[in-house]
């Protein structure tokens, strides 16, 4: 078995499992945050149980709309609050904590072979630290708060082998935007996603979590890295508290991709879809309206260390708009600390407090149309940002920083140049 | 379960975004979402919708977002089923879990025109196409999706089964 079908027999109490099987599985943790917990919140008080069936499990975050943007979503939030009151969950995150995933991984609740479901679909990105993890809608985390389990098809595995080192300014954002324009937005339905390979193992924990939160822009049900040293040191744990699983030496997969990172360039996703990925240099001069830095996808601190790097002594272009948002508290103080914020300010920046804000349009930084936007986030699709006629390309920490320098899409490696 | 409609088409890769702007996710009543159907793509879909139609689309229906606002607003549109060459697995799971039968089916992209009148018989797994008289083999549904659909979704299935133990 490979490391998805062995997390998948363990929590569905099987020896085995084989791809396509479906199975009944026991869910570790679950995950809803203010646009997904309310409906799920509904659909709970029908199913007609007094109580959820472990408060402990459940986690709300508070994130795509924090602090409230509107009456409603401040009504929404009212919602999450006190049906985490009435059913004694004390894993609230309220306004501020952080986008939801950044939270979960930061406050714990992943960990290697764990289950994780989560009404969001960039759930995935706990593969990175060996948690089989995917994406459910409201109603299912409903079931979930109900029961305790759910039933999930064996995916077929798409093993994913990458060699090589980046050269300067070549990011886990660019590897994973060149994997999805390889593959294709429908390239991997259903399947699960195993990374292995020097690249990836020499990748830190950061950006490991933004190849893995991305998987689902080409389908995939999950994203997984096998658990190695970097793992277990991000998550301070040590080898008997971790649930180790390897993938057999004849775990089966479908296919197998080989990804060559050493002569990878820049990349940047084009609009209207994800798969549309092109070298930053081929589109590079087109003019942007704002810069977004920040995401479950890219708002680490080593994305903010990497744009500041960038932004040290420059000054964002007159009549582009650089927003920069911590994915969670913890990165914000972090950034504080190391003096990040003070080069993103000076630099001309807004900084925002931590939450999804521009990724989804939201709030904070939404575009009207033929406006232009470079992001680091996850998708651009038609009005994702905002207006149905806005462009969205997305881009690594670097290239976006560059690009807010120079007021138009640059590849990093030409702003170092100059 | 039989369900029958006129096809209403979209193409490849339709996205939750363009099917439910996220701006529309503050709000709870279905009813309201049901107007904001489709926006991105059709800003008439609505009006089409109303009747009951069955909505045909291409590779990776509902990719994106796990938002289930955007199967929720098109049931409540008037979609009754959703054909496609393939979906994206959050879209399809969330789909039937309210209720929306949702249809994997090769070829429906080229052999359905928009307006032809559909029947889709979702136990035997065949999507009749009245108006060119031929008929369609789909992936046929696991019964355990059948219940559910057949509860009307996956909390008043799962509300039977509680009630019955």
């Amino acid at each position: 078995m490979n490391l998805t079908e062995k997390i998948l027999a363990r929590a569905s109490g099987k020896e085995k499992v084989t791809p396509r099987e479906i199975v009944e599985a026991k869910v570790d943790v679950v995950m809803v945050n203010d646009l997904t917990g309310p409906l799920a919140v509904e659909a709970f008080r029908k199913i007609g149980v007094p109580h959820v069936w472990d408060s402990r499990r459940i986690v709300i975050v508070l994130d795509h709309l924090a602090p409230a943007s509107s009456e409603k979503a401040a009504e929404l939030h009212k919602i999450m609050r006190k049906f985490a009151e009435e059913q004694k969950i004390e894993n609230l995150y309220d306004v501020g904590e952080g986008v939801c995933h950044q939270v979960m991984v930061e406050k714990g609740y992943v960990a290697p072979g764990k289950l994780i479901v989560g009404a969001d679909s960039h759930t995935c990105m706990y593969g990175a630290l060996g948690a089989f993890a995917t994406g459910i809608g409201s109603t299912e985390a409903a079931a979930v708060f109900a029961t305790g389990s759910i039933w999930l098809k064996v995916p077929e595995a798409i093993k994913i082998s990458v060699e090589g080192s980046f050269k300067k300014f070549v990011t886990p954002k660019d590897l994973i935007l060149f994997i999805i324009g390889k593959m294709g937005a429908d390239g991997a339905i259903y399947k699960s996603i195993e990374f292995y390979g020097s690249t990836i193992h020499s990748m830190s924990a950061d950006g490991r979590m933004t190849l893995c939160n991305m998987v689902v822009e080409m389908g995939a049900k999950n994203g997984i890295i096998e658990p190695d040293e970097i793992t277990l040191k991000y998550l301070n744990l040590n080898l008997k508290q971790a649930e180790f699983f390897k993938s057999d030496e004849n775990a089966s997969y479908e296919k197998i991709v080989e990804v060559d990172a050493s002569g990878m360039e820049p990349q940047v996703s084009c609009p209207h879809s994800v798969d549309n990925v092109k070298n930053v240099r081929e589109v590079a001069g087109v003019e942007v309206d704002q810069a977004f830095i920040g995401s479950c996808t890219n708002g680490r601190i080593e994305d903010l260390r990497l744009a500041a790097q960038i932004l040290k002594n420059q000054k964002v272009k007159e009549g582009t708009r650089l927003l920069v948002i911590p994915a969670s508290r913890e990165v914000y103080l972090q950034a504080l600390r190391e003096g990040l914020l003070e080069t993103f300010i000076k630099a001309g920046a807004v900084v925002c407090n931590p939450t999804c804000g521009p990724c989804l349009g939201g709030h904070l930084g939404i575009l009207a149309p033929n406006e232009v936007c470079i992001s680091t986030s996850n998708r651009n699709f038609i009005g994702r940002m905002g207006s149905t006629k806005a462009y969205v390309y997305l881009a690594s920490p670097a290239t976006v920083a560059a690009s807010a320098v120079k007021g138009k899409i640059t590849d990093p490696r030409e702003l170092e140049a100059e | 379960m039989i369900v029958s409609g006129k096809a209403v088409k979209f193409g490849n890769n339709v996205d939750t975004d363009v099917i439910l702007p996220a701006k529309y996710m503050t709000f709870i009543d279905p009813n309201e979402l049901a107007r904001h159907a489709m926006e991105g793509l059709d800003p008439n879909f609505t009006a089409k919708a109303k009747s009951g139609v069955i909505l045909v689309a291409g590779k990776n229906f509902g990719c994106g977002s796990s938002r289930e606002q955007a199967p929720l607003a098109l049931k409540y549109a008037g979609v009754k089923c959703v054909i496609a060459e393939s979906f994206a697995r959050i879209f399809y799971r969330n789909a039937i879990n309210i209720g929306l039968p949702a249809v994997e089916c090769a070829g429906v992209s080229s052999k359905i025109e928009d307006g032809d009148e559909l029947t889709v018989d979702l136990e035997k797994g065949i999507v009749k196409n009245q108006s060119k008289n031929m008929a369609l083999h789909a992936a046929e549904l696991p019964p355990f999706i059948l219940e559910i659909l057949l509860n009307g979704g996956l909390i008043e299935n799962l509300r039977r089964r509680i009630e019955k133990k």
